[in-house]
């Protein structure tokens, strides 16, 4: 595993280095003068000559890549032209945001998804199977910001129970906090919860159907047993894949809910940095956030070997 | 009040209720403003912020007249070149240095000289800054120009303090230091700016909150469920499709202001090579008949649910300097086909590009479906505004949907788009007879002498039609019906004096 393990961290560099090049190389594809937009409504052409030097947009690709490349390396993001912000001060900012939306997320969907999907697969065809699969079918199916806008009008401006938008941290006051977030955060995590019953669902049937599974049943353990220790464990490896990809999503920001919620996350920055032509911050979330899919992967496999005995040797 | 108490409001409301609320006015603005330093800045959201953080010069009121802010009197030379501004007394910047003249050309000079400022080309015809006394400042221009004032009471009127503007170079904007009522507290960036009262304040007796939290929710629907769930008290830009709903409210009250900017389609009439490539560029009949074919109301009514007023000029037909001679002109099928045949071109075809704003990609359905009744074939290009700023600059279009923010003074709005060679002037028009007049429209002071020559300009230009001015938008507001105070002034900014909330 020790073996595996560093041979996994070992292709991360390359990875990474790939990564980043393809950032630098494919914002370069964005149609529009950066500089122009910067410029804002008055196009001095003074101001948008300044900014050209500024952001090095009259230099060749290689060199502006390797002026980020060096910064990045010595600790250093660029700065957000348009607010003048550092974008590591804007990336810590917003990080704990998006980290603690996407695990209550993705809490809620494990929560529902998962049960749902042993539920669903031990009931089939039963009336259980049904109410989950419509379930499934409405959280795919439901557009986010539609459900976040409805959820807001009823429990924020009917009911008042809940703020409409906004984010509190947690260190400031925990219940605000969690108030701030239960409908995004629920939001989001219905949608997951839908796509993780349906594999769990699937998997389990596979499973169930297995030799072993009858083997334990012969064996006269109780259905409890059988499922949960004996299925379960063998259909998680697919659920972890996908759980650990879901996850690598929400961590990079959830654009559309974090807009209907003001929720100051990472979805939020990167699209108003693509449309402000922003360079330095969009590489710099889009950097970190292709760190967090990556390492996010290389947990999954190593909760492989947690689940899988075999892989083990 | 802290920010989680904010949050907080709906459970607090049973607790204290009046003390909190009347102590933070919260703000829901449709962007999160750029950089907050006058010189620099560039949104039109930051200008929202900056009403009440810093001072300016001047102020102006709700008919665009010039009022005293920081410089209580002014006084033109007989030649026009100089400008000598009487000062306030006894103002000091929120780190407590002194307001006084040598501040004044501090500032002017920054405006001028910090390396990316957007306020140059505003103060261009300023040539020097005296101080006369600590109270007396004259600036000395190089030629005549009256939108002076105008410019003076926006960004490039706004003064900070010299001393920390030094500290902090180019980084001033994270932690602005100016004279306004409210002193700059902090910003996470999307997420609030946070304001205090300033306390040492010259009209302190007009301010009455303690302190304001700006809140950019770019979304209109989320942005009005804030303001009715009581999470904000004012929410700037309201959907023109919300506001009927909004008016049977009685928890909320509604503004409606006509901006100073316009809404119109910018043709490439000389751009670049595309221009003589097709009939709309080429020919100003095509324009002509083009404008025939549109119904200015009906636009209003389909694409602003009427929260507009029609226009065919840079400034609103209720503005004083409206070229009255330059009518609105009705829609006229038959003439618009009767001069496309002239033309010789029957059923011209061009390709509109369309910002993906939700407005303007309405604007362009209606605008292809009215014109198609005279025979125009008008083919819709959305594109991100980013990408449409680039097209229009490099002249890669044939006809483009573009909106101005506008400027209290009309040569903002004219200027820079009709003036050859001009940076904003997308359209290629350039006449010298034009250009003679912008001129000497700068140099006038005399209101009704400058309308002449702003009629002169609106004749020449609606000749040539390089835009087809088509509405003025009304700036909604919305806010709790217990906020008083708020001043409709056309530039669509909030201002925080006398703003007050009742118990």
């Amino acid at each position: 595993m020790f073996e595996f393990f560093v041979k996994r961290l070992i292709t991360i560099v390359p990875t990474l280095v790939f990564v980043s090049m393809l950032i630098f190389g494919l914002q370069q594809l964005l149609p529009g003068d950066p500089a122009k937009i910067l410029a804002g409504e008055e196009q001095d052409p003074t101001v948008v000559a300044y900014l050209r030097t500024k952001l090095h947009l009259d230099e060749p690709l290689p060199m502006r890549y390797a002026h980020w490349v060096g910064g990045v390396l010595q600790g250093d993001l660029g700065e957000s032209v348009r607010s003048q912000e550092p974008v590591l001060k804007l990336v810590l900012q917003k990080l704990p945001v998006t980290v603690e939306l996407a695990l209550l997320a993705f809490t809620i969907a494990l929560l529902i998804g998962i049960p749902a999907g042993i539920i669903s697969a031990v009931g089939r065809g039963t009336a259980w199977d049904y109410a989950a699969n419509v379930f499934a079918l409405w959280g795919i199916s439901t557009p986010n910001f539609w459900l976040g806008i409805l959820m807001i009008l009823l429990f924020s401006v009917q009911l008042g129970w809940l703020p409409a938008s906004g984010y509190v941290s947690p260190f400031e006051d925990l219940g605000a906090n969690l108030a701030a977030m239960i409908m995004p955060a629920f939001v989001l995590g219905n949608a997951i919860a839908a796509v993780l019953m349906r594999h769990t669902r699937s998997a389990m049937l596979q499973v169930m159907s297995a030799d072993y599974v009858r083997t334990a049943r012969a064996k006269g353990l109780s259905e409890r047993t059988v499922v949960l220790k004996h299925a379960l464990r063998n259909a998680l490896t697919p659920i972890i894949t996908l759980g650990a990809l879901e996850l690598g999503t929400l961590l990079s920001g959830a654009v559309l809910t974090e807009q209907v919620f003001t929720i100051p996350g990472f979805g939020k920055l990167i699209v108003d940095s693509v449309f402000n032509r922003d360079y330095a911050v969009v590489q710099g979330v889009v950097l970190v956030t292709a760190t967090a899919y990556i390492v996010l992967n290389l947990l999954a496999d190593m909760a492989y070997f947690l689940v899988n005995p075999r892989l083990r040797n | 009040m802290t920010f989680s108490a904010r949050l907080l409001w709906p459970a607090l409301l049973a607790l204290a209720p009046l003390v909190t609320q009347a102590q933070t006015l919260r703000v829901g603005l449709a962007e999160d403003p750029d950089v907050l330093d006058p010189s620099l800045a560039r949104s039109f959201v930051g200008r929202v912020v900056f009403t009440a953080l810093c001072d300016k010069l001047f102020d102006i009121d709700e008919k665009l007249a010039i009022q005293p802010q920081l410089a209580t009197a002014y006084e033109w030379s007989a030649d026009s070149k100089t400008l000598t501004l009487k000062l306030r007394a006894g103002v000091t910047f929120h780190d407590g240095e002194k307001f006084d003249a040598a501040a004044v050309k501090f500032n002017i000079e920054r405006h001028k000289t910090l390396p990316g400022s957007n306020r140059r080309g505003e103060l261009a015809p300023v040539a020097s800054v005296d101080v006369v006394d600590a109270s007396t400042v004259k600036l000395n221009l190089s030629a005549p120009f009256s939108p002076l004032l105008a410019q003076l009471a926006d960004r490039a009127g706004m003064m900070v303090s010299p001393k920390a503007a030094q500290a902090a170079g180019d980084k001033f904007g994270v932690k602005p230091v100016c004279s306004g009522p409210f002193k700059f507290v902090e910003r996470v960036a999307q997420d609030r700016i946070v304001l205090e009262r300033n306390p040492t304040y010259w009209n302190k007796d007009a301010i009455h909150f303690d302190k304001i939290v700006y809140t950019p929710i770019p979304d209109a629907t989320v942005r009005l469920a804030n303001l009715k769930s009581g999470q904000l008290d004012f929410i700037e830009r309201v959907a023109s499709s919300d506001i009927a709903k909004l008016q049977a409210d009685k928890k909320l009250k509604t503004s409606r202001i006509t901006e100073i900017g316009y809404q119109g389609i910018t043709i490439n009439i000389g751009k670049s090579d595309k221009a003589k490539a097709n009939p709309l560029g080429r020919d100003a009949r095509v324009r002509e008949a083009f404008e025939l074919s549109l119904d200015r109301q009906g636009l209003a009514q389909v694409v602003m649910d009427n929260e507009a007023t029609v226009g065919n000029q840079w400034v609103a037909p209720t503005n004083a300097y409206y070229a009255k001679n330059v009518p609105v002109p009705k829609r006229d099928i038959a003439r618009a086909k009767a001069l496309l045949k002239e033309a010789g071109v029957p059923n011209p075809s061009f390709t509109l590009v369309a910002p993906t704003t939700s407005d303007a990609q309405r604007l362009a359905l209606v605008v292809q479906a009215m014109t198609r009744e005279a025979g125009f074939d008008v083919k819709i290009q959305a594109a991100e505004f980013a990408t449409s700023l680039n097209m229009a600059d490099k002249g890669d279009y044939e006809a483009y949907i573009l909106a101005w923010s506008g400027r209290a003074d009309p040569d903002g709005n004219l200027f820079s788009f009709h003036g050859c060679k001009q940076p904003l002037n997308y359209t290629g028009y350039c006449d010298p007879e034009t250009d003679k007049l912008l001129n000497q429209s700068r140099e006038l002071r005399d209101p009704a002498e400058r309308k002449k020559v702003f009629e002169q300009i609106a004749t020449r230009v609606n000749k040539e039609r390089p835009v087809i001015y088509l509405y003025h938008r009304n700036w909604l507001w919305a806010y709790n019906a217990k906020l008083s105070g708020v001043r409709n002034v056309p530039d669509g900014l909030l201002r925080v004096a006398d703003l007050k909330m009742a118990p």
